[in-house]
């Protein structure tokens, strides 16, 4: 009974804390049930997410070559020249080659006739993966009997059957069996013009080979085991570069197509973040309701000799053991939900996925959900830290508040949290903390609303109003009122769901094409010079407009502002893109500018006059990523015939309507004479006159390509449709983890809403005037919350959409239409749902019940 | 014989805003071990401030407490803590079991952190000795009122404490049972050799202590007289 009795910490060890972390967690564990759902529903979005995309960066890598159908090919866009045939001899000679291009079909048993991708294929292709044809020995037999093989979806369209005949430019010939997968043909462009193979040596009677069809030749290779694919590249890309010809190899493909992927990818990942975001707010509110209610229990236990230390670890502990039953409840939830993602992405995928388990994902979901759990309690946790015995005796002290250094380190702490993890979403820091700077500053912003709106109340109160209103009034700025929490969190919840909802309508309507009624949409290619007078007689013998007749001339550039094009590859200084000094250029010439440009730089010329140097137009990514501006020189190579050309101007393109768009102009006056062909547009009012105007023109000119622009919609509309179901479903994460957090922050506040409401039920209120009290408190909070989490949302998608998708925004009316009575209506239901006890109860046993 | 609690000259205020709230004032008595002493006076006379001060539950302005031989104002938080749990039981006026453990596990806690071995063992043995023999694991609110207080009990006396502190023992409960508690634990004080002292201004109960300290707002209106 002296001092040496005395030390700093009782006996107890942490086997004690662990065994009551368990008895306590056992008896209030229905209490963490809105703690587990904002875990769970976090970590299951971002798992299904993560675990998706690993899988389909996995199964591209394992089956990039089965997707290529050889280890490399090496493909050009004209016949190759003897150098590189004399390398495709020196590599042991190609095992398979193929032309391709596309064309009209015919088939005359159903008198239809369809844009097609024709490929003539000699030897033994595909090396890997399978030519899956029905029935199954079509594969085998389709060369040696001279006939075709048909994309099963046209044969269903058209109802074609094995034994009818296809016709293709000159030819003729039987459909040997139904194309069901074909390496080398994605399905998106595969609806546009579905594949049809036929034997290589028939290409040549079909009479399409000729200038202006855009004809691909292709060789494919199987490499001897152990060959590397990335010396290989590096060893002959500058050889075939400088001979029109490309390598690709099945390793190089399939991260090209990963890439691809990725992107999309980043964007889930975003959308799944935010639901773990919104999860980790519902966390803390959930966190601090539980431990609003453990304080009497922690006064308890420090009165019998419990340390703060050993008060504050029961707590952790259990907090920490709920999270790990998140994590992997949330991971388990998220690997399943994974499994759903290719029926709403079907065919949008390059490769079947095979679903695997990622033990990386795994315990990232695992460790997430702990982490999560325990840095966004660690603030309510510390409230243990600062309760008072003396709360055990009634008595209620000068209660320490939270200590700012300590708070300040939490936030510190899950600021880096955020910072850290939307790193490893993005890869990118400037986005990362773009994406924290906003957090924070929506938060201030939030808070800052919330007090203003405070503030305005009590300056500009409405005495004259009844009782119920004025309560209602007072109740929002009473001593420890709820009235920041609730606005924060509703206003955070708002905010994100209707970012993501305008990000959407940035993204869709990006994609997205307008129905223009009087804009074309046939579209003609091909029309060699010759026949274009035929071909427009044609399409207004059908009493259909030509609209638009645009001469085509393929250009390459030879020089940049007197620079030859093999002295700027070689120079990694240039900063000039690739695809300027090797892409064939389709140029048109013309008088004027059209409505999808705008001048940004320098002056339109019609009229070249007598200088030697043709003032052309260039669009403005052209300038980019040639590095010229306005005044500077270009040389072309026309087809073997330099020409000198000085930048006139540069305009802006709206790439993304669908219409014929150059990024090379030329005056009148120039290319007249050039070999060229041209692109006619036409407007046709309904499937059977454009089936019609499809089957004449097929008939009388093989060699045109027609493109059905209303099929190219439906497609994209198809594309874009699966799309939007894939961000929907994600969102609705996000929402339900939403309803949750409200769901937190509302019964946050309800401990003293029915404190208030009893006593004023005691002393006469009638179950009206209480409903009418809350009903509009409620109301308030919705409205303003939700309100200021749309605007400020609206703030943040019109800076995404000019910084980050350069694109104009338009914000669609359903956050204010739906989301914002939605939201309002919800934090009434709940609200009212919560108290609906102290309507109907006698006030004695609410008391009693509530332990109030 | 030995003193088990000096207090000398104690002084507790409390700020409400810009005003100065003085609950205690100069406040000096001193207990021996063994003896049931009584804190009267009041509501808002500082009783239980004054409980809590001694039992190092909060933090004088001025003045000396001296518990159990130790200068209590010189110990940190958790220092003071396991003083309590080696040294002090408590029983509340609204019970205060921990309402997620069961009542053999309430009993059991102040022991548990203490390290026992036979927590368990002694829980059992004091909750028999209470007459809660068949009431092991209940919990709080599936038990009455007076089996609460009974647990409250058993749990302050599990530690073997030297001194007691008791604020309103009888205050939630009615006459009888308030009664039965109070016997428990005068016989149990009895018993051990614990020091008791009780909060009250229940006069009759006050009687049957040893020595009654009256207060009235913050101040010593009679020192410790003896009850008889």
């Amino acid at each position: 009974m002296n001092s040496d009795k005395v030390t700093t910490s009782s006996r107890a060890n942490f086997g004690w804390i662990l065994k009551m972390a368990w008895r306590d967690g056992k008896a209030s564990g229905s209490k963490l049930i809105l703690f587990m759902a904002s875990i769970v529903l976090g970590i299951a979005a971002v798992v299904s997410i993560q675990s998706f995309g690993q899988n389909l960066k996995e199964n591209i890598q394992l089956q990039s070559k089965s997707l290529m159908g050889a280890d490399f090919t090496i493909d050009s866009d004209k016949p190759v020249n003897e150098r590189v045939q004399g390398i495709i001899d020196s590599l042991g000679g190609a095992g398979a080659r193929e032309i391709n291009f596309a064309s009209m079909a015919a088939f005359p048993s159903t008198q239809a006739t369809k844009l097609v991708q024709v490929r003539g294929i000699e030897g033994n292709f595909p090396f890997y993966g399978e030519l899956e044809t029905e029935p199954a020995t079509a594969a085998n037999k389709y060369q040696q009997k001279g006939a075709a093989l048909v994309d099963a979806t046209l044969m269903l369209q058209l109802g074609l059957k094995t034994g009818d005949r296809i016709k293709i430019g000159e030819i003729s010939i039987p459909i040997a069996g139904t194309l069901i997968s074909v390496p080398g043909s994605t399905s998106i462009f595969s609806s546009i013009a579905p594949p049809v193979l036929m034997p290589y040596e028939l290409i040549e009677k079909t009479g399409l080979v000729q200038t202006g069809s855009r004809i691909g030749y292709d060789y494919y290779f199987v490499a001897d085991p152990g060959t590397s694919m990335e010396k290989l590249e590096n060893s002959l890309e500058d050889v075939l570069d400088i001979n029109d010809a490309d390598l690709d190899t099945h390793t190089s493909t399939s991260e090209r197509l990963g890439r691809r992927y990725e992107n999309f990818g980043k964007f889930l990942n975003l959308v799944a973040f935010i639901a773990l975001l919104l999860g980790c707010v519902g966390i803390a509110s959930a966190i601090s309701i539980y431990i609003k209610g453990k304080l009497r229990a922690v006064a308890v236990l420090k009165c019998i000799g419990a340390s703060r230390r050993q008060t504050f670890l029961i707590y952790l502990t259990q907090i920490a053991f709920m999270g790990l039953l998140g994590g992997i409840i949330g991971t388990a939830a998220g690997i399943l939900l994974q499994q759903l993602f290719p029926l709403f992405l079907g065919d949008l995928l390059p490769v079947d996925v095979q679903m695997s388990f990622s033990p990386r994902v795994i315990l990232m979901g695992v460790l997430l959900g702990v982490f999560m759990s325990v840095l966004f309690a660690l603030y309510p946790l510390m409230g243990t830290l600062y309760v008072s015995p003396l709360q055990a005796l009634r008595v209620q002290g000068e209660g320490k508040e939270n200590s700012g250094k300590a708070g300040i380190l939490v936030l510190a702490g899950i600021f880096i949290f955020i910072l850290l993890f939307s790193y490893w979403l993005l890869e990118d820091w400037r986005y990362s903390l773009a994406f924290v700077a906003g957090i924070v500053i929506t938060f201030s912003i939030l808070s800052g609303i919330a007090k203003l709106f405070m503030k305005a109340i009590k300056k500009y109160f409405p005495s004259s109003w009844g009782f119920p209103a004025r309560q209602s009034l007072l109740n929002l700025f009473r001593p420890q009122n709820q009235t920041l929490t609730l606005i924060l969190s509703i206003g955070v919840g708002t905010f994100l769901i209707s970012t993501l909802y305008f990000t959407k309508d940035v993204l869709l309507a990006q994609a997205s094409i307008e129905a223009q009624t009087d804009s074309p949409n046939m579209i003609l290619l091909d029309v060699q010079t010759g026949q274009q007078e035929e071909v427009a007689q044609t399409i207004s013998g059908s009493n259909l407009p030509v609209i638009n007749n645009i001469p085509i001339v393929t250009m390459r550039v030879n020089s940049i502002r007197g620079k030859p094009v093999n002295e700027i590859e070689k120079d990694s200084s240039s900063g000039v893109n690739n695809w300027i000094l090797n892409h064939e250029f389709r140029v048109t010439y013309r008088d004027s500018i059209i409505a999808s440009e705008t001048i940004e730089q320098g002056e339109w010329v019609s009229d070249i006059g007598d200088t030697e140097l043709v003032p052309i137009s260039i669009s403005d990514n052209f300038a980019e990523d040639a590095k010229v501006s306005v005044g500077d020189r270009l040389t072309f190579n026309v087809q073997g015939v330099l020409l000198n050309t000085v930048v006139g101007s540069v305009r802006t393109v709206d790439w993304s309507r669908m219409q014929m768009n150059f990024s090379i102009v030329f005056p009148e006056g120039v290319l007249e004479d050039a070999p060229q062909f041209r692109v006619l547009t036409t407007l046709v009012t309904d499937e059977e006159s454009s089936a019609r105007l499809q089957q004449e023109l097929v008939s009388k000119f093989p060699n045109v390509s027609i493109i059905d622009l209303r099929q190219v919609l439906t497609v994209i509309e198809g594309l874009l449709a699966k799309i939007s179901w894939l961000i929907n479903f994600m969102a609705f994460f996000s929402i339900l983890t939403g309803i949750i957090v409200l769901l937190g922050a509302v019964r946050t506040s309800k401990y003293q809403r029915i404190k208030e409401s009893v006593l004023l039920r005691t002393i006469g209120a009638t179950s009206k005037q209480i409903l009418k009290i809350l009903a509009l408190e409620y109301i308030y909070l919705g409205v303003i919350g939700s309100l200021s989490g749309i605007l400020l949302s609206l703030i943040s998608s019109q800076l995404l959409a000019w910084q980050v998708f350069d694109t104009p925004f338009v914000p669609s009316l359903f956050p204010f239409l739906v989301l914002l009575p939605g939201i309002s209506l919800l934090v009434l239901i709940i609200g009212l749902a919560n108290s609906i006890s102290v309507i109907k109860s006698p006030p004695l046993v609410v008391l009693r019940k509530e332990g109030l | 014989m030995a003193k088990i609690l000096n207090v000398h000259n104690l002084d507790k205020t409390y700020s409400s805003g810009s005003k100065k709230l003085t609950v205690l004032q100069d406040i000096s008595l001193s207990i021996e071990e063994s003896e049931t002493f009584a804190i009267v006076g009041p509501s808002g006379s500082g009783k239980t401030t004054l409980l809590g001060l001694c039992a190092g539950l909060d933090r004088p302005n001025s003045g000396s407490i001296e518990l159990c031989g130790t200068e209590i104002e010189r110990l940190t938080e958790d220092e003071r803590a396991v003083l309590r749990n080696k040294n002090v039981g408590f029983v509340f006026q609204d019970f205060q079991l921990l309402p997620t453990l069961t009542a053999l596990e309430n009993v059991a806690v102040p022991l548990e952190l203490q390290g026992s071995k036979n927590a368990s063992k002694i829980s059992r043995e004091l909750l028999e000795k209470v007459g809660l023999g068949d009431r092991f694991h209940h919990y709080p609110s599936q038990l009455s009122g007076g089996e609460q207080q009974r647990v409250a009990v058993a749990r302050a006396f599990s530690n073997e404490p030297s001194i007691l502190f008791a604020d309103e023992p009888t205050g939630n409960l009615d006459a009888e049972t308030g009664e039965k508690v109070i016997d428990l634990l005068f016989n149990l004080n009895k018993e051990s050799g614990t020091t008791l002292v009780i909060v009250t201004h229940d006069l009759e109960l006050a009687q049957k202590t040893q020595r009654i300290l009256r207060l009235k707002g913050g101040r010593i209106i009679e020192n410790p007289i003896s009850a008889s």
